[in-house]
Parts: structure tokens; C-alpha cells; sequence
């Protein structure tokens, strides 16, 4: 493991009575882009504001590059901070604002120019120097504030939603480009979005925060498949999520009588301490479910279908089972379309490696 | 053909929207303007710059403007350099302590000159607060002379028109947005720094209004340097009223009113040149656009602005700094500057409610016992009680004319699109640019061949034309914030015009409609100017009243006044604040 660039533990902050944040340890890699991932209020933005400094904490500690910072002033910190709203200054020009952050390290006039000119050549818009902020796309107002953080090397670049204000196409492709200039320059990158496909795109690793805690931290496949928790099994991404009664335990494998169903099925525990008897939440993903025409013999659920829908290049279909909520499939979009008819029985079958039983 | 019918409504709707205020302001304000201007040109049929000879003749009038000059820049630099803290930390407050801190600067600003004036007199008399203080303090042996002298007018003319450079450097700064100076901090900007570098260039619109506001309003002051002021510090209004109240020479008051005139649109012409002029409604201009970047001016301004920032940073260096202070300015040195400010703007009135309650001691420090005396007096008093009554009527009578005139007018020029808006928003506003004495002398001349004068309608047609802008503006504000698409939304339900404005539109602009006729309602009850010449005895309004008492005699019963009038006053603002919580609640 690369050495770690921020470190931090124990780090907290209330607000008179509410907590923002509770104590909190996360280690960041070099060259790592880590993800706050949570619905709002959750602390993310919280946590990023004390890495910037922009907020003090109530305790706990912080090193960026093995210096202790906890308490140190914004100007201190060897950060860079792309804002939600960008944070161009309004009254400089583009080059102004790039050269702003050099002219406070009060590096040469030549140098300055030369690595001003540099970071607009890094995000593609050389030619945009002499204009002022407004007269920019939204699209380019962001990327110049990246190159106003990239322009003196921070160690560590902090994000703040930097894509909410985006439209879905521009933003796809501004994940591209942060992933590129990410990949060519090998900064340590901090970054906070409330949109879970973004975050699972553009990550090596994931921190799902919720009611100012870490849920859980791991790689964008480990919290996709592999969740510790309800929330986490809820939050990211569509899934099933069938009440249950731990039957039997043995390792990491358990067996779960479905409460709706009568169907005693296999799931992996993934870690979390469950005993025979306790309830649980067994999470399915809507691509892991088989599916088979007719209600015949075998294994499995028995439902209706509800409803089906092509939502692109998968199809989602909605079936009916048993009292619980209706259950999602999804499969890749074929032709013809309409291979099931509302109405229809149907069976569902899936492996137990992909199912994941969460305490409730 | 159906277009046919609807061409003539295109153009009808407008005319009908624009033109009472239109009307109200030709007739009311250019026409008599206008004659004033002429008078000074014309004697007896012909054509002569006599009155001009005559003014510069003597280096008596040009003096005078020089002083006048010299005291109203004193004054703006002095609200805008002191204004400014406030402006700043109060727009950095959050929404409930806002409001409290607002209040001290809004009651400051809604009180009379008048009272403000009189209660210098009261505090920088022979026995009043300020020498009692120095000499317990043993600053001075004996109590000396602090009335009637330069530095006793720039106290007063600061404490009167700070709150203006207050409120519209306000209204800039609110419009910052906050992470700005933050994002300075982030890319390596010390706290110093980032304030003026980042923040102080960005508020500069601000304080280029509250510094022109200030200086028009200061060159066309009279009340404080006749109440404070001494033979050296006579400003030119004065002299106009000299000539109209005692010689009635119209044609050398028209002279000195357009070398005024002259000089107030001279500052207007720069600021818009510089900065436009509709920067003032609150409006973003599509011309503030910074100078080219690598121009000499640009240059000096940005090492001005460096210096400043690192010069700052050093001092912040030498305190220690608290760990729990994440933004910048708002310490505690900064803070109890501030406090002093309000402190004093607020005291003076103040002050004046012991007094008023005083038994014996008159109007000197400390108030020696209590009694109603001065109450009793003043209530007794059929001029007073007169005057009081007068002014409600008046004020009420001009609130209603300047809404119904006001409104239609706000409405198209906020909802409309045409060439030569801003024109029409210039001639509308021209009201409060038009320095007041000036209105007041033609109008003056204008009522007294139509036999307006010493009549309660002549001034409150008088007082319309100075409160119909305030009613604009306010009315414009509150216009751009009005969602349109709920009218439309009412029209696709099926209400008819009529019913849209009736249902929904009114409704929803309640307030604003309501502050707006308080605006109005404040602007005539505290109108001198025009009250001046067009009334007198029992037709005086208050202020008439009371600046006719004061120039008179300096009377205890005068504070007993005072202190009714800031109560109404504080009531108003309290009201006023009601309403519009009360709508935003909804």
C-alpha cells in the first residue's frame, strides 16, 4: 500500500446539540480518489469542509503528508478545493484566476504565466485567457476551477459536487475528463457527490456516509455486492431486499426462511455476526434473478408479472409475489420486447453467492 | 383582423401604466422646475445672465460652494470608511441576529434630522453630554464650546446620513457570495489578503452608490448646518432660502439652484460613466465589466490592493489566533467597532427620552427628577396638536397618491420591454436626484400663482412627487421577485384579468404594497424641505413645526416631541418587519 496522504482520526464536530459529524477515522491514500458518498446532511460535505479547513473540528486529529494540521488555517494546508458553485472570482479574468493562487506563493511573474497557460492547455481551453468568468458555459466555468486547483500542484484536491450543476451529457463527459487529468497528474483527489453512479464511475474507493458516520468504506464492487448493512444494501443502487429469519449459520454462508414465501434460500452474512433466530434482510440484485415462464416445479419464488418496462438496454419487470413488495428483475433489452405478458406466472431463481443477508 | 383588434391594446396598456406618474411629474416637478431655472435667465421679458454676474461677482457664493463641497466630501468619506464595518458584519450575520441588528440601523435611519439635529444640540451644549463626560473624566477643567463650529456639523451630517451609506452598501454586500473569499483562503490566500483582494473589489459597486447617495444627499442639506454650524459654516441651500424667505429674489435662488443643480448631475454624469446608473435599483449592469487587465490603473490598483492585503495579514499576525474563528473579520476588535458605531447612532435619540422626562433641569446632563410637564404641554399646545394632525393627513393623502400613480408605473417598467426604459427610470427617479431644495423652491413659486400654498392638498400633491419614486423602486424590487408564470397560471384556470391581479397577484404582493405605502407614508411625514415655504402657523406640518420651534428656542418640550416621534417611528419599522415576516411565513 502506497503511504498514506491524509490521515485522520477521531475527527468530530457538532453544532450545539447536533452532531455533524461523529468521530471519524479515514486513511487516504497517495494518489487515491476516494469518494463521500451519502444523501445530504449525511456529513460529507461536514468532513470535507475540516479537510479544507473551512471548519474547525471539536476534536480528533488530522495530518496531511504526516504534518498535523487539525487546527491549521486553509492557506496552510497543502489542499486545493474545487467548489459546488465553482467560486470563480467574478471581478479577475480567467488568467487572473488561474494566476491568483501562484501570486499568493508569490512565485515570478514568468513562471506564473508559463504554468497559468499550462493548466488551461490541461483542461483544453487555451484560448479562453482573457474573458471573464461569466462569459463562460457552465461546463467551462468547471473545468477552469479545476485548473485553478491543479495550477500549483495541491497534494490533495478536494471536490464539492463539482458536477451538480451540470447537465447529464456534460457531466459524463466531465467524469471523463477529471478520471484523465486524475490518471496524468496522480493527485490525491477528495471527492463529495450525493449521486451514487458518479461515485461508483469515477472511484477507487467509496465512503458511504449517513447521520454523520461512515457506513462503510470500501471499493465500488464491495459496497455494490458486498454490503454490511441495510442502508448500504438500500442506498446504492436498485435492489430486492426480502425479510427474513436466520435458519442456520455456518461460516460466511447462511441459510434464511423468507418470511413472504415459505422458501428457505442460501445468502452469504459477509462478515456481520448473525445467529440463528435473528432478522434479517436478504439483498438480491435485480440482474441476479433468473428468470423462468410458468410456475412448474423447481426451485425458487412464484409470482405474476406486474408490470415490464424497457428503460434502455435493460428491461425491468415488476413481479408480484406473496405479500411482499413487488419484486424487481432486470435483464438486457432483446427482441422482440414482450416476451412476458402482464399476468403471467413466473418463476424466480438466483445463486446464493449473490445473495447477501443484512442485519435489519 | 384579429391582430388588428389587438393592436391597439399593445400600445394603450403602457400609456395607461405610465402616464398619471408621467403627468404628476410634468406638471409637478419639470414645469416648476423649470420656471425656476428660467427666472434666472429672464428678468423683466429679457434674456440676461445678470443673476450669474451677480454671483460671481462676490467670492461670498463661491465660497460658500467650495464649503459646501468641503463638507459633504467629508461627510461621505467618513459614513462610507465607518459605514462600511458595519455594512459588512451585519451581512455576514445570520437571518435572526440580522434582523436585531438591522432594526438599530433602519430606526436610525426612519428618525427625523430634525430630532437627530436637535439632540446634538442638546449633547454638545455648554451643559450638555459630552462636555459633562470630558470634564468627569478630566479631559478639560471647564466646558467649552462645541456647537456651531465644523467639527459639530461633519458629527452631525455623519450621524445623519451613515445609516443611507449603511443600507445601500448592504444591499450590495448581501448579493457577495460568501464562498468566495473562502475559495482565496483554499488557493493559498492569507485572511488579509482575501478581503481585499477578493472580497473589497466585489463589494466596490456598493460603496460607489452609498458614497453618491451620501454626497447628493449632504450637498442639499440645510437642517444640520443651520442647527449645528456657525457663520463659516453656511452650506449653499441655505442661502437659497435666505434669498426666497427674505429678499424673494426668485431669479438669484433660480441662479444658485443651477449651479447646484449643475454640480449634482455633474456627480451623477461620472458615476454612471463609471459604473451606470442602474446599478442603483439593484439591477445588474451589463456594463460593469472590470477594465482591461493589463491597463496602468488596473496595475496600481492591484499592488494598492496587495500592499493593503499583506499590511493586513502582518497586523492579524500579531494576535494570537483563537481556534475557534474559521472567518475572517468578524473578531472581536472588529465587532466592538461596530457596536460603537450603532452606539452612536443610536444614543443621541435615546437621550432625549430622560430629558424629556426631566423635571427641572431643563435639557442639561444629568436629568434632575421627573415629570410629565413637557407632555402636558405639548398635548395642550393647539399648534402642535394641529401640526401632528395635519401631518398624518398629509402623509396618508400622499401614500395613497404616490401608490396609485407608483405602482402602475413599477409594473411597466419591470414587466415591459422598450427603448428608452431607462430614460423613463431616470425621469422617474429624478425626484430624489434633483436636489429637494430646488423642487421646493419652484414649487413654492408655482403654488403661489395658483394659490396652492398654505393648503393641505398643495403639499401633499407636493409631497407625492418625492415619495412616488421611493414607491417605484420599492415596487420594482419586489416586481422582479414576482413569479409571472402564477398570473398566467391563474389566466389558464379562468380568471379574467381583473381577477388575476384581485386573487392572486395582489395577495401575494401584499407586503411589498404595504412597505411601499409605509415608505411613503415616512417619506411626507418627515418632508421639511418642501413644508418650508408651502405652509406656515396653523397650516404647519411637523417637521415645520418643530424646526420653526427650534431656530426659535431650544425647549424641553421639544424632547417630549422628539421622543413621541421615535416612538411612532420604532412602532412603524416593528409593524413594517411584522408584515413582512408575516408574508414570508405563507
Amino acid at each position: 500500500m502506497p503511504s498514506s496522504n491524509l490521515k485522520i482520526s477521531g475527527l468530530c464536530k457538532l453544532y450545539g446539540d447536533f452532531v455533524a459529524l461523529a468521530p471519524t477515522d479515514l486513511d487516504v491514500a497517495q494518489g487515491e480518489f476516494l469518494t463521500l458518498l451519502g444523501p445530504s446532511g449525511s456529513g460529507k460535505t461536514t468532513l470535507l469542509s475540516l479537510i479544507a479547513g473551512l471548519t474547525v473540528p471539536d476534536g480528533g486529529q488530522m495530518l496531511i503528508n504526516g504534518v498535523d494540521v487539525t487546527y491549521g488555517a486553509p492557506y496552510e494546508r497543502d489542499i486545493g478545493m474545487v467548489f459546488q458553485n465553482y467560486a470563480l472570482f467574478p471581478h479577475m479574468t480567467i488568467e487572473d484566476n488561474i494566476a491568483f493562487p501562484l501570486k499568493m506563493r508569490k512565485m515570478d511573474h514568468a513562471t506564473t504565466r508559463r504554468r497559468a497557460a499550462e493548466a488551461l492547455e490541461m483542461v483544453r481551453l487555451p484560448q479562453l485567457g482573457k474573458r471573464f468568468p461569466r462569459e463562460l458555459s457552465g461546463g467551462q466555468q468547471q473545468r477552469i476551477a479545476l485548473a485553478r486547483c491543479l495550477v500549483y500542484r495541491p497534494s490533495i484536491i478536494l471536490m464539492d459536487e463539482p458536477l451538480g450543476a451540470l447537465d447529464k451529457k456534460l457531466r459524463d463527459q466531465m467524469q471523463l475528463e477529471i478520471k484523465r487529468i486524475h490518471r496524468e497528474l496522480g493527485t490525491t483527489i477528495v471527492y463529495v457527490t450525493h449521486d451514487q453512479e458518479e461515485a461508483m464511475t469515477m472511484s477507487d474507493r467509496i465512503c458511504l456516509m449517513n447521520g454523520g458516520k461512515i457506513e462503510q468504506l470500501g471499493t465500488p464492487s464491495d459496497l455494490y455486492f458486498r454490503p454490511r448493512s441495510l442502508f448500504v444494501a438500500d442506498f446504492l443502487g436498485e435492489s430486492n431486499l426480502f425479510e427474513g429469519i436466520v435458519a442456520h449459520v455456518d461460516g460466511d454462508s447462511v441459510e434464511v426462511d423468507l418470511v413472504h414465501g415459505h422458501t428457505r434460500i442460501g445468502a452469504k452474512s459477509n462478515g456481520a455476526a448473525l445467529s440463528a433466530g435473528s432478522r434479517v434482510r436478504v439483498m438480491v440484485r435485480p440482474q441476479n434473478l433468473s428468470l423462468y415462464a410458468g410456475t412448474a416445479e423447481g426451485e425458487g419464488l412464484r409470482g405474476k408479472v406486474l408490470d415490464s418496462m424497457i428503460t434502455g438496454s435493460l428491461t425491468k419487470l415488476y413481479v408480484e409475489s406473496a405479500g411482499a413488495e413487488p419484486i424487481v428483475v432486470s435483464y438486457p433489452t432483446a427482441w422482440p420486447s414482450d416476451r412476458y405478458a402482464v399476468g403471467q406466472g413466473v418463476r424466480l431463481q438466483w445463486h446464493p453467492a449473490d445473495a447477501v443477508a443484512v442485519p435489519e | 383582423m384579429l391582430t388588428l383588434a389587438a393592436a391597439p391594446r399593445a400600445w394603450i396598456r403602457p400609456v395607461l401604466l405610465g402616464a398619471p406618474l408621467t403627468l404628476l411629474l410634468l406638471v409637478m416637478l419639470v414645469y416648476p422646475v423649470g420656471q425656476l431655472l428660467l427666472l434666472s435667465v429672464y428678468s423683466g421679458g429679457a434674456f440676461t445672465l445678470g443673476k450669474y454676474q451677480q454671483l460671481f461677482a462676490s467670492s461670498v457664493y463661491a465660497n460658500v460652494m467650495l464649503i459646501t463641497l468641503k463638507i459633504s466630501l467629508w461627510t461621505t468619506l467618513l459614513a462610507v470608511i465607518c459605514g462600511y464595518p458595519v455594512a459588512y458584519l451585519i451581512s455576514s450575520l445570520q437571518k435572526e441576529k440580522k434582523t436585531s441588528w438591522i432594526f438599530w440601523v433602519l430606526l436610525s435611519f426612519w428618525t427625523s434630522f430634525l430630532i437627530r439635529s436637535f439632540a446634538w444640540i442638546v449633547m454638545l451644549g455648554r451643559n450638555g453630554v459630552v462636555n459633562q463626560l470630558l470634564t468627569a473624566t478630566g479631559l478639560q477643567d471647564t466646558p467649552s464650546n462645541l456647537l456651531y463650529s465644523l467639527g459639530a456639523v461633519l458629527v452631525g451630517m455623519v450621524h445623519a446620513l451613515m445609516p443611507l451609506a449603511v443600507l445601500t452598501m448592504l444591499s450590495v454586500m448581501e448579493n457577495i457570495d460568501r464562498t468566495l473569499p473562502r475559495a482565496a483562503l483554499t488557493l493559498g490566500a492569507r485572511p488579509g489578503t482575501a478581503f481585499w483582494r477578493v472580497y473589497f473589489p466585489l463589494s466596490m459597486p456598493g460603496v460607489a452608490a452609498g458614497a453618491i447617495m451620501v454626497f447628493v444627499t449632504a450637498i442639499g442639506f440645510f437642517i444640520v448646518p443651520s442647527l449645528l454650524g456657525g457663520r463659516r459654516e453656511i452650506m449653499i441651500t441655505q442661502l437659497i432660502i435666505e434669498q426666497v424667505q427674505q429678499t424673494m429674489n426668485w431669479g438669484f435662488a433660480g441662479a444658485i439652484s443651477v449651479l447646484l443643480l449643475i454640480v449634482v448631475l455633474a456627480v451623477f454624469a461620472i458615476y454612471d460613466k463609471v459604473l451606470g446608473l442602474s446599478t442603483m435599483t439593484g439591477a445588474s449592469s451589463d456594463r460593469n465589466k472590470p477594465a482591461a487587465s493589463d491597463g496602468l490603473l488596473h496595475r496600481v490598483g492591484d499592488a494598492i490592493l496587495g500592499l493593503l492585503g499583506s499590511a493586513t495579514d502582518k497586523l492579524l499576525a500579531l494576535f494570537p489566533r483563537s481556534r475557534r474563528e474559521t472567518q475572517p473579520g468578524l473578531s472581536i476588535p472588529m465587532r466592538s467597532f461596530v457596536l460603537l458605531v450603532l452606539f452612536f447612532l443610536s444614543v443621541p435619540a435615546l437621550l432625549m427620552i430622560p430629558l424629556s422626562f426631566a423635571g427641572k433641569s431643563g435639557l442639561n446632563w444629568p436629568p434632575v427628577g421627573f415629570s410629565l410637564r413637557h407632555y402636558l404641554d405639548l398635548f395642550a399646545s393647539p399648534l402642535w396638536m394641529q401640526a401632528a394632525l395635519r401631518s398624518l393627513v398629509v402623509g396618508f393623502g400622499a401614500a395613497v397618491f404616490a401608490m396609485l400613480v407608483g405602482t402602475p408605473a413599477a409594473f411597466l417598467l419591470v414587466r415591459s420591454k422598450w427603448r428608452g426604459k431607462s430614460l423613463m427610470l431616470a425621469f422617474v427617479l429624478s425626484p430624489i436626484i434633483i436636489p429637494r431644495m430646488i423642487i421646493a423652491v419652484g414649487m413654492f413659486y408655482f403654488f403661489s400663482k395658483i394659490g396652492l400654498v398654505g393648503t393641505s392638498f398643495g403639499l401633499m400633491l407636493g409631497h407625492t412627487v418625492v415619495a412616488a419614486p421611493y414607491v417605484v423602486m420599492t415596487m420594482m424590487a419586489v416586481l422582479r421577485n414576482y413569479d409571472t408564470r402564477l398570473d398566467l397560471a391563474a389566466q389558464s384556470l379562468g380568471a379574467r384579468p381583473w381577477q388575476t391581479l384581485r386573487y392572486v397577484t395582489f395577495p401575494i404582493l401584499a407586503a411589498g404594497l404595504m412597505s411601499s405605502f409605509l415608505f411613503a407614508f415616512a417619506t411626507s411625514f418627515d418632508e421639511l424641505t418642501i413644508a418650508l415655504f408651502a405652509t406656515g402657523g396653523m397650516s404647519s406640518t411637523l417637521p415645520k413645526q418643530f424646526w420653526d420651534e427650534v431656530t426659535l428656542q431650544i425647549s424641553p418640550v421639544i424632547a417630549a416631541v422628539s421622543t413621541c416621534l421615535f416612538v411612532f417611528v420604532a412602532a412603524l419599522i416593528w409593524i413594517a418587519d411584522r408584515l413582512r415576516r408575516a408574508s414570508m411565513a405563507r
